[in-house]
């Protein structure tokens, strides 16, 4: 008998139907990997295994659990069952803590509420699970609170909380969307690792393909509701023949053709750069205190080429893309764009900011509501010393170049889905003709499929009008897709440059390699 | 933790400080002579200069603020013109009125309100939650002392369960003193009863949307569970805030309500004074008053880092 | 359209409506004395009965319409006048001295409810309509001060706020074009209730002696007319206090109505 079995599984909410006739299986002990992109019901899968489903949905069909028929047991039972027979992990380790409780409380609550123990007990088998997820007493006491912690940290604090009674169940939910690569690649190994130690079922649901691939002994691909393809991995990679996993696969490690000019003299030039933050006083008489986030940072882009910039979290590169584009000033160093400084005196040089724009990570937060899209997309007109002639046409040259039409411009922006709105980005960008985008986790929010298509317009664009790109992005499959040259930073510092597939290829310093070790990989065809 | 608690304290004394010259200077700003204005137009020259002495006319600016805070800060905040009395004798017998008062409406209001928007939240969209959101929107639009007014005409003046106004004194005994405030307490309750109650229903609304709350019902709490345990605590930062601020709302209507009541209170004393020009007491009420908001507010501020952890390092 | 919006919109014309009326016809003139007629219970002739001067109760609540709408509407005026650009300029400005002091010069304000603002200013000017305004006024501005401040700040952590930075707007502009826009269904919302609330608080003065003085009618002040009558005259009290209490129902309807109406994110958290 399989650990859990769905059959036929429909649910709707509020009378919309979101999840059509799924079906899976997943035996004690074994890994199954659920893939999907946006709205392709993943999530909402696991949520009606656990019955945990929002207001207003209505679930049919059949889900068992380790014999339990799901869908007929009481509230009661059910609340015996979570957490005791299957445990859950979200992706959001930011938010999935009780801030204002310590992380040894929360992991003891789960013990505590299942089985009739002293909290001392309680508390000692808590410190006994966070030390199975690698949070050892000695280092992180009980009485933390979660703000003390880093994201995965906090993730190990939510894995913590759901093996504490070695379920025989365990589903996480994008566990690993939120951190970093490095960070990823801890938590997939302890995810794995807690499974087999207790010949736990995994059920791992994630929308990218690689991480998936590297961990699943089965996997089933989903899309609006339905299950379109499963089968054993990695087996099922060399066999796929639904059209649209083979669309997924393909679009995931997409590789946009690029036949751009790169000429040998620099366009934009970033010499010894330093920027440093104020932090608070430390007391009344402490003295002033800063935090350098950018440390001597030197590199060209030169005329047409396309480079990459990797780095993790906090390793300083959106504070060096602000110094770039001249929003904040430096405080060592200087920033140079066709041979002129961004900031010259105390100000930003309009003459040379006009020569540069760039695209934000995302589509929803980049636009003002209330525009429509036409002014948003004439914006940077404003870096101009005079109005141009044919304000109109020149939105709609625009629009057009990004693949809409020109009466687009009468629409606003939530009329627009994610990708469009990349491309209306992208559109905003090009409107004054600069010859620098800067690309700031451009396509790090977009679906695979959506991202190969923003990624190919790029390089067309790249192509058709000689543009040099800095693509700044913590997806190294990414990047090594559409870049000459790269850059990796860490700590503020840039540790390795080289061209693209040498860095790849043959990493020299220790984070290059770490980094590139850590990328999911997936599965050669 | 005591870090916070002295920062706090720091402001706290700032806000006492520069509220005490925003006080002085507006009545400083009167047109012309203070003591003339007060004295009205026929007033001796004799009296007049015996004014002056008495309100300190005769230094610098500062010299009398000084003499002012000085003064207050060892109890002395003057002597009535009107009365002949100290202001802080007057003050002293009134605010054991004003005080129970506030308190004893705060109390009731936190009382009805927090099970009122607890059980709404708890059971939203039900009859419960319906009953509760019409019954404090009627409360937040009624004004107090008009409602204050439809209670006497049904306790006091039909049914006869209480007496309509005055107050029956504490040397009468607890009981007593307690029931001739209660009409008081309970028209100037509900209608902060009312707000606190929807602030309590909506936080906590919040808070169970939160995505803790979906991680400790996949361990296994049910849904009452998880509201006690995870939900109330967190939803109650923003409702100490309000809690906060009504004890400023409730000291100021209870200066009207006392009005509705005859009750010998602060409010009257100061309705007396500006009806008789008594500048000195108007200024040291209104002093007090400030003072206790300001303190209120730095105990909310408190309450809010024995709530929150995150506060205790931030500060 | 929601119930609360609906309902909230009616009893708020009608109150509004009644003020302007009373511009060019009231049932009866309200300054003139009619002392035979006084003291009526409510009949066919005075719908709403008659004071103890004999004035039509049903027109001096019309015309105290006027008084409380004026008050409240100037008093708001007054709020968002200054509090707006002062919690704009925190936000744009935000961790400097001049935030800073924006904000300790609101906390200073919110430790003076408006009654004491107004019993200053009635000691020292004395009472009138206009110092009424002038205290409700006050005390408003940080309440919307704190409202786009807060709001402004999430507002400029957005990346088209960004954008615009990028294409070389400044502070001011970026202030004008991109957060006031934004903030504006906030402005409308909390405008209403400000609006409720100083009804509330000129009746409240009024009552007390600090607001509209005679003969202007106003509600507060007819129910302090009615305070030695209205045991036996029950309704020279119930009259407009009720007047009061629907004026404030609607007002408030229409605010949580507007609230769900122009933004669906809360509409979704309310249900």
């Amino acid at each position: 008998m399989s650990l859990l079995r769905v059959e036929n599984l429909d649910v709707s909410i509020h009378g919309t139907p979101v999840l059509k006739g799924v079906s899976l299986a997943l035996e004690a002990g074994e890994i199954l990997g659920v893939i999907g992109e946006s709205g392709s019901g993943k999530s909402m899968t696991a949520l009606a295994i656990l019955q945990l489903l929002p207001e207003g949905a209505r679930a049919a069909g059949r889900i068992a659990l380790s014999g339990h028929d799901m869908l007929a047991l009481d509230e009661a039972a059910l609340c015996g069952l979570r957490g005791n027979e299957v445990g859950m992990v979200f992706q959001e380790p930011m938010t999935a803590l009780n801030p204002i409780q310590t992380i040894g409380a929360q992991v003891a609550e789960t013990i505590r509420i299942h089985e009739d123990v002293s909290r001392k007990e309680a508390l000692a088998r808590a410190a006994q699970a966070l030390r199975r997820c690698e949070l050892p007493q000695e280092r992180f006491p009980l009485s933390r609170y979660p703000h003390e912690l880093s994201g995965g940290q906090r993730q190990r604090v939510v894995i913590a909380m759901a093996i504490a009674l070695q379920p025989k169940l365990l589903i996480a939910d994008e566990p690993t969307t939120a951190l970093d690569v490095t960070t990823q690649a801890e938590i997939l190994t302890l995810l794995k690792r807690l499974a087999r130690e207790d010949g736990m079922g995994l059920m791992l649901i994630s929308h990218d393909l690689a991480v998936v691939a590297d961990m699943a002994d089965r996997i089933v691909i989903m899309r609006q509701g339905e299950v379109v393809e499963s089968g054993a991995c990695p087996a099922i990679f060399g066999q796929l023949t639904h059209p649209y996993s083979k669309a997924l696969l393909a679009a995931s490690d997409h590789q946009p053709e690029r036949a751009g000019h790169v000429f040998e003299a620099p366009l934009l030039q970033v010499k010894n750069v330093v920027r440093d933050y104020a932090l608070p006083r430390a007391g009344l008489f402490g003295g002033a205190r800063k935090f350098r986030a950018v440390k001597g940072v030197s590199f060209d882009i030169r005329r047409g080429e396309s480079l990459g910039l990797v780095g993790e979290s906090g390793c300083g590169k959106s504070t060096l893309t602000r110094a770039v584009l001249g929003l904040e000033e430096v405080q060592g160093g200087e920033i140079l764009l066709d041979g002129a400084p961004v900031f010259s005196g105390k100000r930003p040089n309009r003459a040379v900011r006009r020569k540069m724009h760039v695209v934000f990570q995302d589509p929803y937060g980049s636009f003002n509501p209330r525009w429509k899209v036409g002014r948003l997309v004439a914006e940077p007109f404003h870096l101009l010393d005079d109005a141009p002639e044919g304000r109109a046409a020149a939105i709609a040259e625009a629009l057009e170049k990004v693949g809409l039409s020109g009466e687009d411009a009468e629409k606003y922006i939530h009329e627009f889905s994610g990708g469009q709105r990349q491309r209306i980005a992208i559109a905003r960008a090009l409107i004054i003709k600069p010859e620098l985008i800067i690309l700031d986790e451009a396509v790090s929010a977009l679906d695979v499929s959506i991202r190969a298509q923003i990624l190919d317009l790029l390089a067309d664009l790249g192509t058709r009008f000689g543009l040099t790109y800095l693509f700044i992005s913590h997806d190294l499959s990414v990047v090594r897709n559409v870049t000459d040259r790269c850059l990796v930073m860490q700590a503020g510092e840039i540790v390795e440059e080289g061209a693209t597939e040498d860095v790849f290829e043959r990493p020299r310093h220790d984070y290059t390699k770490q980094l590139i070790a850590a990328v999911p990989q997936l599965p050669s065809k | 933790m005591l870090r916070f608690v002295a920062r706090r304290l720091v402001s706290l004394l700032v806000s006492l400080a520069v509220a005490s010259c925003v006080i002085f200077v507006f009545v400083e700003v009167v047109p012309g002579d203070p003591a003339a204005y007060m004295l009205g137009l026929n007033a001796q020259e004799d009296t007049l200069n015996a004014l002056r002495e008495q309100l300190g006319l005769n230094g610098t600016l500062l010299e009398r603020y000084l003499n002012w805070v000085g003064g207050m800060l060892r109890g002395d905040f003057g002597t009535s013109y009107t009365y002949r009395t100290p202001v802080s004798e007057m003050i002293g017998e009134r605010m054991w009125i004003s005080l129970p008062l506030a308190i004893y409406a705060l109390t009731l209001s936190t009382l009805i309100a927090f099970p009122a928007g607890i059980w709404a939240a708890s059971q939203r969209g039900s009859l419960v939650d319906v009953l509760v959101m019409g019954f404090t929107q009627l409360g937040v639009a009624i004004p107090n002392f008009w409602f204050a007014m439809l209670m006497v005409l049904l306790f006091a003046i039909n049914l006869r369960w209480f007496s309509a106004g005055g107050f029956a004194g504490w040397e009468a005994g607890f009981g007593p003193a307690l029931k001739s405030l209660t009409l008081p307490a309970i028209a100037l309750a509900l209608p902060q009863a009312s707000i606190l109650a929807r602030v309590m229903r909506s936080s906590l609304l919040d808070t169970l949307g939160e995505d803790y709350i979906r991680t400790a019902r996949a361990k296994g709490l049910s849904r009452r569970q998880a509201l006690w345990r995870h939900a109330l605590r967190n939803a109650l930062i923003p409702v100490l805030t309000i809690i906060g601020l009504q004890f400023s709302f409730l000291m100021a209507g209870a200066i009207i309500i006392e009005n509705v009541f005859y009750l010998p209170g602060l409010g009257r004393l100061v309705f007396q004074s500006i009806a008789a020009r008594d500048l000195i007491v108007v200024e040291s009420v209104v002093m007090l008053l400030v003072f206790a908001v300001i303190v209120v507010n730095f105990l909310v501020d408190v309450a809010y880092a024995l709530v929150d952890p995150r506060l205790r390092v931030r500060a | 359209m929601s119930r609360s919006l609906v309902i909230g919109a009616v009893l708020s014309a009608v109150f509004v409506l009644a003020a302007l009326v009373s511009f060019v016809w009231t049932p009866y003139d309200v300054l003139g004395l009619d002392i035979p007629n006084k003291l009526k219970e409510p009949s066919a002739a005075h719908w709403l009965g008659t004071d103890h001067f004999g004035r039509d109760i049903f027109s001096m609540i019309m015309v105290g319409a006027r008084t409380s709408i004026a008050v409240a509407i100037v008093a708001v005026g007054i709020g968002m006048l200054l509090g707006v650009p002062l919690g704009l300029a925190a936000a744009a400005r935000t961790g400097t001295l001049l935030d800073e002091v924006i904000m300790r010069g609101n906390d200073l304000v919110f430790a003076f409810p408006s009654l004491l603002i107004a019993i200053m200013i009635t000691a020292v000017f004395g009472a009138s309509a206009v110092n009424a305004i002038i205290a409700i006024g006050i005390f408003n501005i940080p309440v919307f001060a704190r409202l786009v401040r807060g709001a402004a700040l999430s507002l400029w952590t957005r990346d088209y706020v960004l954008a615009a930075r990028v294409s070389g707007k400044g502070a001011a502009r970026i202030s004008l074009e991109h957060i006031l826009p934004n903030v504006t269904n906030l402005l409308i919302v909390q405008g209403t209730i400000q609006f409720s609330l100083g009804i509330l608080a000129e009746a409240g003065l009024s009552y007390v002696g600090l607001g509209a003085q005679p003969p202007t009618p106003s509600w507060g002040r007819m129910l302090a007319e009615s305070q030695t009558m209205f045991s036996f005259k029950p309704h020279l009290a119930v009259f407009p206090g009720l007047a009061i209490l629907l004026t404030v129902l609607g007002l408030n309807l229409l605010g949580d109505g507007l609230r769900d109406a122009l933004d669906p994110r809360l509409r979704r958290a309310k249900r």
